[in-house]
């Protein structure tokens, strides 16, 4: 037993902040959602440079073949720095369905893993959109088990300016990867999802104590009061007692556990209540400033609501918790 | 990372499970805080020790089978999955005997380790007084040198004391140095209950036993053989049990993973007609979960040599909130009867005599308002402020 990332993670980790934390990426960010991603395309490249997009591709495809608990380090890198795109799409999902797939009609694994060719997937009812199919190389769509091409109809506007949003329509079918394999790789997805929640609630938290450190009121520092140590605190802890659950499902999917769905679902829930959590308090220790377009923090707040809902919302994955412990019938499958 | 245990701990579950399986009592104790389930609660920490389980992470040499950290967390899973019967002998066991296997003499280990082990000694705490809670360093009783006699002389009054009103032994700090800052100055001691000077008064709680008591200490002599660590050292000791309550040894995520089992089995009896209690069902079973997988995070740091320090606090957040939560979902799902109590309730109550002990976490070992200061000036980093005006 030993329940820890390893140095390499760590390093890995720690290799992830120093690219991410020089390359402005909040101005990408802003840029993205405003329809200039050159900035974010440019990150993509530097992204795929340190391996990220080959992480779950088979080493027979140029990839890493590395672990989901590999995923979850990097994603919660990607969700405290705000790096905008369709990552969970080409990084996660994409690699799953199209390696289970195993026939070369759809996006190459080869060009994944370069993170030379873009790929989104819409998957619904879960996840009704497709992040950026206009830039995409790839638009793919993910219907009742079956993967086909997509054609890409309007953009939709989020909360979150840089998910840019389209609705797609069926095009030429690709083939069905097998229920286990759909599942399996939207468990990845929903995952991914839950660390990128949890990055951005870390970060939403590290902003708030500086914040409460420098902002003073009736002539102190507003860290001073308990009122705000006390809602900070409490992020804290529902961080600290998320992480675990994400790193544990971690391992339930890469061992292939019958309790990985379950497992998943769990942490997703939690990651989701913690990020939640921790943009509300965020915003309340920010005050005013906290409210504007203008002010970065923002980004991070509207983001936390959009994940919250994506790759299933915390009813759909308590839903699935309880089905899994009970033998109830699935709520929302 | 992984999750994986050795052959060896394999078998210690197995055979800790085995052992479980054939000896807990087949219908539940009475309540510990009553003087016939004190004596059916000690009997139960004998019959333990027989088979070597009540301390397992002890030295052989004392009752345990030097267990280490991991092998502790899996025995405590499989106790209280078992439903074996809650420990009498925690306070000792968990609070006092760290502190005298690292601070104690060869001597004291000796003389109180072993009847600590079997039962045959029962520790109360000595920690709070009337004008010191929250806010320990306070305390005002007081010893006082007895050079002719070699040892001090106790005065004052200590108050909450867990299992004082049937326990045998209490440890806790009194005041040496009434010049010295406040938490410098302070010792601590070991006493019988029984020494003369000494009045226990129960006090009952809100669920009607015992379970605490004031003691009033009236000239009360203790030999320098009963004083624990260095005179005038006694923070510094008592703060490494503070840690040790507040942090892992206290609640071990066994408890938390067993009721949330038992909150499940409850929804499936239940649930059809309680479907809007879905959620806080799930989310005490995720919880139970989050503080397992906490745990064994914590273990693997503190076998690598990290020690416990301000996540302690973190911790002990988490689970009292968890606890109470747990059980008031339980008692909804119970619906209207769930007031009830003793025989004829559901379970005969237990999920009501659960709750009521749930209650008390965000109080005892330091309340999660004092918690929640540690974790953001500790962990956060914000200003100290004037949180504690007369506390420099």
């Amino acid at each position: 037993m030993r329940f820890a990332l390893t140095d390499e993670q760590r390093a890995f980790a720690r290799a992830l902040d120093d690219l991410l934390g020089g390359a402005g990426v909040p101005g990408i960010s802003r840029g993205w959602a405003a329809g200039e991603p050159g900035a974010g395309l440019k990150l993509w490249q530097r992204l795929a440079g340190m391996g990220v997009h080959a992480l779950r591709v088979p080493e027979s495809a140029g990839g890493l073949d590395a672990e989901p608990i590999d995923v979850v380090v990097a994603f919660e890198r990607l969700g405290h720095h705000l790096v905008p795109g369709p990552y969970i799409e080409s990084v996660v999902l994409a690699p799953a369905l199209l390696s289970a797939l195993g026939d070369t009609r759809g996006p190459s694994l080869e060009a994944l893993a370069e993170g030379s060719e873009i790929v989104t997937v819409s998957a619904p009812p879960m996840t009704p959109f497709a992040l950026d199919a206009d830039i995409a190389h790839h638009a793919l769509l993910l219907a009742d088990g079956r993967l086909s091409r997509a054609t890409a109809g309007d953009l939709r506007r989020s909360v979150d300016g840089s998910r840019r949003l389209f609705a797609v329509g069926a095009a030429e079918a690709l083939g069905t990867p097998g229920a286990a394999a759909v599942a399996s790789a939207l468990d990845a997805a929903a995952l991914a999802c839950g660390a990128q929640l949890l990055g951005a609630g870390e970060r939403l938290l590290a902003e708030s104590v500086e914040y409460a450190k420098s902002r003073t009121q009736f002539g102190r520092a507003i860290g001073e009061y308990q009122a705000l140590k006390h809602a900070l605190a409490d992020v804290r802890v529902a961080l600290d007692f998320a992480r675990p659950l994400l790193h544990g499902a971690a391992l339930s999917l890469g061992e292939r556990s019958p309790d990985a769905g379950r497992d998943v679902s769990a942490a997703k829930v939690a990651a989701s209540d913690a990020a939640y959590l921790a943009s509300r308090t965020a915003l309340q220790v920010h005050g005013a400033i906290g409210y504007t377009e203008e002010y970065d923090l923002g980004l991070w707040i509207t983001k936390v609501r959009a994940l919250v809902g994506a790759w299933g919302t915390p009813s759909h994955h308590r839903a699935r918790v309880l089905s899994a412990l009970t033998d109830e019938s699935p709520g929302e499958g | 990372m992984n999750l994986d245990f050795t052959g060896e701990e394999t078998a210690f579950r197995q055979e800790a499970r085995d052992w479980l399986r054939k000896n807990v009592p087949a219908s539940p104790l009475p309540s510990m805080d009553t003087a016939e389930g004190f004596a059916a609660h000690r009997a139960w920490e004998a019959r333990l020790a027989e088979g070597r389980w009540s301390v397992v992470s002890w030295p052989e040499e004392f009752g345990g089978r030097d267990a280490s950290l991991t092998e502790w967390v899996i025995f405590e899973e499989e106790y209280y999955r078992s439903g074996a019967p809650t420990r009498v002998a925690q306070n000792g066991i968990s609070l006092l005997a760290p502190i005298v296997f690292e601070h104690g003499t060869r001597e004291q280990q000796e003389r109180f380790l072993p009847a600590m082990a079997d039962g045959t000694e029962i520790w109360a705490q000595a920690w709070s007084e009337p004008e010191a809670g929250s806010d320990l360093a306070a305390i005002r009783s007081t010893a006082v040198r007895d050079e002719a006699r070699g040892g001090w002389v106790l005065n004052g009054q200590k108050t909450w004391s867990s299992r004082a009103p049937f326990a045998h032994r209490g440890f806790g700090l009194f005041r040496t140095d009434p010049e010295a800052q406040r938490h410098r100055g302070l010792t601590y001691f070991l006493f019988p209950l029984t020494a003369d000077g000494i009045t226990v008064r129960p006090v009952p709680q809100l669920d009607g036993d015992a379970g605490f008591a004031e003691i009033f200490f009236e000239d009360v002599f203790v030999p320098d053989a009963d004083v624990l660590g260095a005179p005038g050292d006694g923070w510094r000791v008592a703060m490494s049990t503070a840690g040790n309550e507040r942090g892992l040894s206290l609640r071990s995520p066994g408890r938390f993973c067993a009721a949330a089992d038992r909150l499940l089995a409850l929804w499936r009896e239940r649930g059809q007609d309680a479907p809007q209690l879905r959620d806080r069902v799930v989310d005490a079973w995720i919880a139970a979960q989050a503080y397992r997988l906490y745990t064994w995070g914590t273990v693997t740091r503190l076998a690598s040599g990290g020690e416990m320090g301000a996540d302690g606090s973190v911790n002990k957040l988490f689970w009292s909130e968890l606890d109470i939560a747990l059980h008031e979902t339980a008692l909804d799902l119970i619906g209207p009867e769930s007031e009830l109590r003793g025989p004829g309730a559901v379970l005969d109550g237990a999920w009501m005599g659960g709750y009521l002990f749930s209650l008390a976490g965000p109080i005892y070992a330091g309340t999660n308002e004092i918690q929640r200061n540690i974790v953001a000036e500790r962990l956060l980093g914000l200003p100290r402020g004037d949180n504690r005006r007369s506390g420099r």
